[in-house]
């Protein structure tokens, strides 16, 4: 589904290098996980797979499904099936929660030549996904972000990937300002959506919201580059001993 | 769950709109020319295109003097410089200041008379002159009223009104609305005892202008205590070259009465300055209510700044009686220049004043807009939302005066102002003018500016929106507390207008 390869990348700005070379794999149907220290690369690999502003590609590639993604224009990566769950979901003050999904939504199906969801379709669909998330009818007509607590916001966000149904979904420290009850909350509506044609990237820095969302694998990135992978275990592994340890493993 | 019905009706709108927009091809929809033989007087302004303009109307003596007084006046007068705004020196005598159709010569009796070609227009428009205006397409239809909703139509093509609707049906009901040219020979007890007591003659540059050379506009007189039975809307279109357009409207609300009065403005595209000075003045009687909302869509001059509509109005309301009510709604994208402050004279006690305006500049166009809030009676309200959004190269102004005066007992004025910015070549300025001479007033002023934030624009498109979608969507929020106050249909188009003024001011 996902394929990196040797991405390098670097500040538009300044002349600072952030990735170093970062290759991955992400096969439909599988979550992986991507862990590592602050500073370590792991929410600009987000930003520049969804096409955010302020990188350049110095090298390498990315592919979604085949299709090189790092051409595209955001929203075209966002037809194409890739989402990104913010870390700090952006506050949109006088547009309903609503409008803005119908929008996203319906824009999404044009720019895939789909025919756009009827009104009634649309309703009935966010009603049913919006329960599960424990989401009410307020929320939904409040404007997109503004006064949710953190909770409300991660929770949001999940509302919209199970909305947009993409086939690649990037979860950016989703666990962050989340407190038990909310994370669980998340964490069930990301495994509802777990599904043979859908494959998920997890970026966190903790282990905690792994135990909700089970990886099929775990990547450890230091310094601009993957530098171990494994299996479920290898959270357990920085949960217990922090990333020193692994990190000097590699050093040495 | 009868919040959500509620809600998916207002979320159906908004999406239609985005739907609307995608499909407009042209940066100005508006922009063709309807080739209609026309009737000029001379170019320029003097005591004989004064008397001309009176004859052509077959206007009764005292109409005449009345312009005529005005046009010495003028002549006096200089044009005001303290706006902040900067166009080229307008000659005045370079102005045709009376066209009209050729086939209106004869003014018809009802509207099959009417040459087919500026129906033609009104249709190219969307203006339904004979239809009923039925909300098409929006979702949540099925709930509205099944007969639609009525709005009857005055339309004013460069200075002639072309025809009014539904005249029948507001007859019965007692509401008098035709051209005012039509209310001076029909109704002058009327036009004598109002035409000028809100806004007079002397009262400004423009205005006196206009006083001298009006041709044509509406005259709205609702009788006491009568709601009136559909909205009244007029359309005003300037399509003959080095045009001016000087219309009048005058509109008397009896006592406990209530109208919903539309306006919507458009105009060709064309290389050269085109001048506007029109004048709305509004009487409201004791417990009478009006609503007055202004969509004004005249072209805006092209992406280098060449051409466009000199937009120079003056629109007052004067609340006379006690509980009388005005509010004022007004969605500006178009003209290359807005010289604009319709204003509420609160003389009855709690009287109440509301000013709700969106002000949108592109490219090169200039805004120079807000309103006069004058408190003068005890107990007045008045209530100011503004939002000036600029683009491009263009510069937005809110000017606003909000003045209690000594016997304007515990009066209470709330002013918001906010400004959005996009891009880092335009600017946003606030001047608010702040009088308070009793000691049971308050006043509050609220300001922010802001600009369009690439986190908005980044998390929009991350969600599938191009970016014009994105900026339409976000400024579309920004404005949402006046886009509300509008009429529905008003709202859907201020929503595409919304849309389409932005185009080409991101990326």
């Amino acid at each position: 589904m996902l394929k990196i390869n040797n991405l390098h990348v670097k500040l538009e700005e300044e002349d600072k290098q952030i990735l170093k070379g970062v290759d991955l794999e992400v096969p439909a149907g599988k979550v992986h996980a991507i862990m590592g220290p602050n500073g370590s690369g792991k929410s600009t690999l987000s930003y520049v797979l969804s096409g955010r502003d302020g990188y350049e590609v110095t090298a390498g590639d990315a592919t979604l499904d085949g299709e090189e993604l790092l051409d595209m224009e955001p929203e075209e990566r966002a037809a194409a099936g890739l989402f990104l769950a913010f870390q700090y979901p952006v506050e949109i003050p006088g547009v309903g929660n609503m409008t803005f999904l119908r929008t996203a939504v319906n824009a999404q199906r044009k720019a895939r030549g789909e025919e756009e969801m009827s009104a009634a379709d649309f309703l009935k669909f966010i009603r049913a996904k919006a329960k599960d998330l424990k989401i009410d009818a307020d929320m939904l007509k409040r404007p997109v972000n503004v006064g949710f607590s953190g909770g409300e916001k991660k929770r949001n966000e999940i509302l919209q990937m199970a909305m947009l149904e993409p086939k690649m979904c990037i979860l950016d420290e989703t666990d962050s300002g989340l407190d038990v009850d909310a994370m669980k909350l998340v964490s069930e509506g990301v495994n509802a959506l777990r599904d043979e044609g859908r494959a998920f990237l997890v970026i966190t820095h903790y282990q905690r919201l792994l135990d909700h969302i089970k990886p099929d694998v775990v990547h450890i990135m230091a310094a601009g580059r993957i530098v171990k992978s494994g299996g479920p275990e290898l959270a357990l592994e920085v949960e217990n001993n922090g990333y020193a340890d692994i990190l000097a493993e590699i050093d040495a | 769950m009868a919040g959500l019905d509620e809600l998916n009706v207002k979320e159906g709108v908004e999406e239609e709109t985005v739907e609307a927009v995608k499909s407009l091809a042209g940066t100005y929809k508006y922009g063709w020319e309807t080739e209609i033989e026309m009737e000029y007087a001379p170019k320029g302004v003097n005591p004989d295109i004064v008397r001309l303009i009176s004859e052509k109307n077959d206007e009764p003596e005292w109409m005449t003097e009345w312009r005529l007084e005005a046009f010495a006046r003028w002549e006096k007068l200089d044009e005001p410089s303290w706006a902040l705004l900067n166009y080229p020196e307008i000659d005045f005598q370079d102005q045709y200041y009376y066209a009209r159709p050729k086939s209106m010569e004869e003014k018809p009796k009802s509207l099959d008379e009417v040459d087919p070609k500026l129906l033609a227009t009104y249709e190219k428009l969307g203006i339904p002159l004979k239809e009923q205006m039925i909300l098409a397409g929006v979702e949540g239809a099925e709930d509205m009223p099944a007969e639609g909703r009525k709005v009857a139509v005055d339309a004013v093509f460069d200075s002639v009104s072309v025809g009014t609707t539904f005249q029948a049906e507001l007859k019965k009901a007692g509401v008098i609305f035709c051209s005012i040219s039509e209310a001076i020979k029909e109704h002058p007890e009327l036009v004598k005892k109002y035409l000028g007591s809100v806004v007079p003659v002397s009262d400004n540059y423009y205005a006196t202008l206009n006083s001298a050379v009006f041709s044509d506009g509406s005259f709205v007189y609702i009788p006491p205590n009568t709601r009136c039975p559909m909205e009244l809307s007029t359309y005003f279109r300037i399509n003959a070259e080095n045009t001016g357009q000087f219309e009048r409207t005058l509109i008397i609300a009896d006592k406990g009465s209530y109208v919903s009065y539309l306006e919507g403005c458009t105009a060709p595209q064309r290389d050269t300055a085109q001048l506007h000075a029109a004048v709305v003045e509004i009487i409201i009687e004791e417990d009478a209510e009006v609503k007055y909302s202004t969509v004004q869509n005249w072209f805006p001059g092209d992406e280098e700044g060449k051409g466009g509509i000199y937009n120079f109005v003056t629109k007052r309301a004067d609340c006379r009686g006690d509980r009388s009510k005005v509010m004022w709604t007004q969605v500006e994208t178009g003209s290359a220049v807005t010289w604009k402050y319709p204003s509420c004279i609160l003389r009855g006690a709690e009287s109440q004043g509301e000013f709700y305006s969106i002000a949108i500049t592109n490219n090169y166009q200039q805004a120079d807009t807000g309103t006069k809030m004058v408190h003068l009676g005890r107990d007045t309200k008045s209530r100011i939302v503004s939002k000036g959004i600029s683009a491009g190269k263009a510069q937005n102004t809110y000017r606003g005066l909000v003045s209690m005066h000594p016997k304007a007992k515990n009066s209470r004025n709330y002013t918001q102002c906010d400004s959005l910015l996009i891009g880092d070549k335009c600017g946003a300025h606030t001047v608010p003018y702040i009088e308070v001479k009793n000691n049971s007033s308050r006043v509050e002023h609220e300001a922010t500016t802001s600009k369009v934030d690439e986190e908005q624009m980044f998390y929009c498109r991350q969600r599938g929106m191009d970016e014009e979608e994105a900026v339409a969507l976000i400024v579309n929020g920004f404005a949402k507390e006046v886009l509300q106050a509008l009429p529905m249909e008003f709202a859907m188009e201020a929503q595409q207008l919304v849309a389409i003024s932005l185009e080409g001011s991101v990326g």
